[in-house]
């Protein structure tokens, strides 16, 4: 009986704090080897770390870590469930150390906990040699310092850390789909060659990383594409036996819905060219795969198939993006759009008249304008019958004071405004603005530490 | 056949995606037989158009037949995406539904699902 079931208790940071809670419940029921991942880091995630681990050398690893994992913890290590988070973010061995912690709160003894590193480019690279590599995506870096730089590591670590016999195992950066095959690469004991079964592996971790996108969430549209129980949405779980196959399911007694529908839909989620998906460890084809109801909320995923990975990992890098102001006002009941109108013309004529010279948006919220562009309405706006228009602006400035003057002229609309405007809210966040570069994998060395208790 | 206009929405569902200033929009039939007609109709040169507004500047079409499922990449169609964009969506999230809504397709009625709030109102409509 060589099943594996893995759960996904998050899909990002900021996920459904106790969503784990039914699939520990599940798990603790079946046999076999049994996992639990959580995936936290976004592109930009990692700067925030980076930030945090320099201002402390112990922190830098996810807020998210001291929400997520007191919750199971305890029952995990009970019955033999292993969790494989990149909850480690930019210090998987201080997120190491906060587990081994958190464990003592919670009275669980013996508990062995490791970390994989390698990700980290500053660390091994200098800042030069990283502005020398091309970029493939996202904006050019000048010479903005670098926040973060960072390899996606494939699964073959997350293995080698399961194989010291660890019950956690943190990561940084690694593919989201690692977290899934790292564990089916240990147990079923797929070697490098075995591109086939990489490939379903990656499927499966691909389905899996976004949470309950693939079990309901992200999909309802009521009247069209309806979900029971929706609220108590259930996470996914995988079924994967050594050859491959792969069944995704959720945890009885919770609510969601895993179809053929919802399993196209997350299947295709964030992919380019379905025959060319490149991770560290195969390139998947998804182009044969077929999609099957085999039971109720049970859906078979078959067909994928693997080629050889490239010579190159992709690696995210991190650069200062200034600052980001917002302010919304609302105006509501008769002839709103025409004060909504008339308030977003006077944000405009303002922001020229004390002399903000980055491009600022102003918008009519609740006219369709979400899918405008910064410069174009698609259409006019027309009076709807709800009558409650939101006015928002927004600029990018690398001064926060430029940033923070857009928002306050959205303030000043309280007293200076058109008649009845209400609901002010303002917003000045700091930016980190990615791009995408390849670097050679024989530069990226992964390594495995188990980390003792201190 | 008689054949009726209805939006996208009536015989598809969608997911968009991002990476950088690139947006991903998965089409997908709610019943198989609607797939043809959809491969015909929903084309590159429409899916650009919907996007020209934003300046996106070229979009690649990858055909699922087994799943079925269409798949569409549009370049440069989020003003930048979350690294630039000022809009409250810089993800583009939002946009499967901008496709959804936009794009007018011509099937018969035997392809949207039975059930719909469309066919009951085309029901209504003929009364």
């Amino acid at each position: 009986m060589s099943k594996v079931h893995i759960g996904c208790g998050a899909g990002f940071a900021g996920d459904r704090f106790d969503a784990a809670v039914p699939i520990v419940a599940a798990l603790a029921n079946v046999k076999g080897e049994r996992f639990l991942i959580y995936e936290v880091l976004a592109e930009r995630t990692l700067a925030i770390a980076q930030r945090l681990k320099r201002e402390n050398p112990d922190q830098g690893y996810s807020p998210f870590l001291d929400i997520y994992l007191p919750l199971v913890l305890a029952d995990c290590h009970r019955h033999g469930i292993r969790i494989v988070t990149n909850m480690g973010a930019a210090n998987p061995l201080g997120a190491a150390r906060r587990v081994h912690a958190l464990a003592r709160g919670l009275g669980i003894r013996g508990l062995k906990v490791a970390a994989v590193t390698g990700d980290d480019l500053l660390a091994t690279l200098s800042e030069h040699d990283i502005r020398r590599e091309p970029i493939i995506e996202g904006i050019a870096l000048d010479d903005r310092p670098i926040v973060a730089a960072n390899a996606y590591l494939g699964a073959r670590p997350v293995a080698d850390a399961l194989a010291t016999g660890a019950h956690v195992v943190l990561v940084g950066r690694t593919t989201d789909a690692a977290l899934s095959l790292g564990p089916l690469m240990h147990v079923h004991g797929w070697q490098a060659g075995d591109l086939d079964f990489l490939a379903q592996g990656t499927a499966c971790g691909h389905l899996l990383e976004c949470g309950a996108q693939v079990s309901g969430a992200y999909f309802p549209d009521p009247g069209f594409k309806d979900v029971p129980d929706f609220d108590r949405v259930g996470f996914p779980i995988a079924e994967v036996e050594a050859d491959g196959s792969l069944v995704i399911t959720k945890p009885p007694g919770t609510g969601g819905l895993v179809s053929r529908a919802t399993v196209i839909e997350q299947l295709l989620y964030e992919v380019h060219d379905p025959h060319n998906y490149l991770t560290p460890d195969v390139v998947l084809d998804i182009g044969d795969v077929e999609v099957m109801e085999v039971g109720a909320n049970r859906v078979g995923v078959s067909g994928a198939r693997g080629k050889a990975p490239p010579s190159t990992l992709k690696a995210t890098v991190c650069v200062d993006a200034g600052w980001l102001g917002e302010g919304e006002i609302s105006y509501a009941g008769p002839n709103a759009l025409a004060r909504a109108e008339l308030a977003a013309s006077v944000v405009r004529a303002r922001c020229r008249a004390i002399g903000i010279g980055e491009p600022v948006r102003v918008e009519v919220l609740g006219s369709g304008a979400i899918f405008d562009s910064n410069g174009r309405a698609r259409r006019p706006p027309s009076a709807s019958a709800a009558e409650e228009y939101r006015v928002r602006a927004a600029v990018r400035s690398a001064n926060r004071k430029v940033a923070q003057q857009v928002s306050d002229e959205v303030l000043s609309l309280y007293c200076s405004g058109p008649a009845g405007g209400a609901g002010v809210r303002q917003h000045v966040s700091p930016q980190v603005s990615t791009a995408s570069i390849l670097i050679d994998r024989k530069r990226v060395k992964a390594q495995v530490a188990l980390v003792e208790e201190t | 056949m008689n054949m009726i206009e209805v939006p996208l929405h009536a015989v598809a569902h969608a997911r968009a995606g991002d990476k950088g200033n690139r947006s991903n929009i998965s089409v997908i039939p709610y019943l198989a037989d609607a797939f043809a007609l959809l491969v015909e109709q929903v084309t590159e040169e429409r899916m650009l158009a919907v996007f020209a507004h934003k300046g996106a500047t070229a979009v690649k079409r990858y055909v699922l037949p087994k799943l079925p499922a269409m798949n569409f990449v549009i370049d440069n169609a989020l003003e930048g995406g979350v690294n630039s964009s000022l809009g409250l969506d810089g993800h583009g999230k939002a946009l499967s539904f901008l496709v959804l809504g936009e794009i007018k397709v011509r099937v018969p009625v035997d392809c949207i699902p039975a059930g719909s709030p469309y066919r009951e109102a085309r029901a209504n409509g003929e009364r």
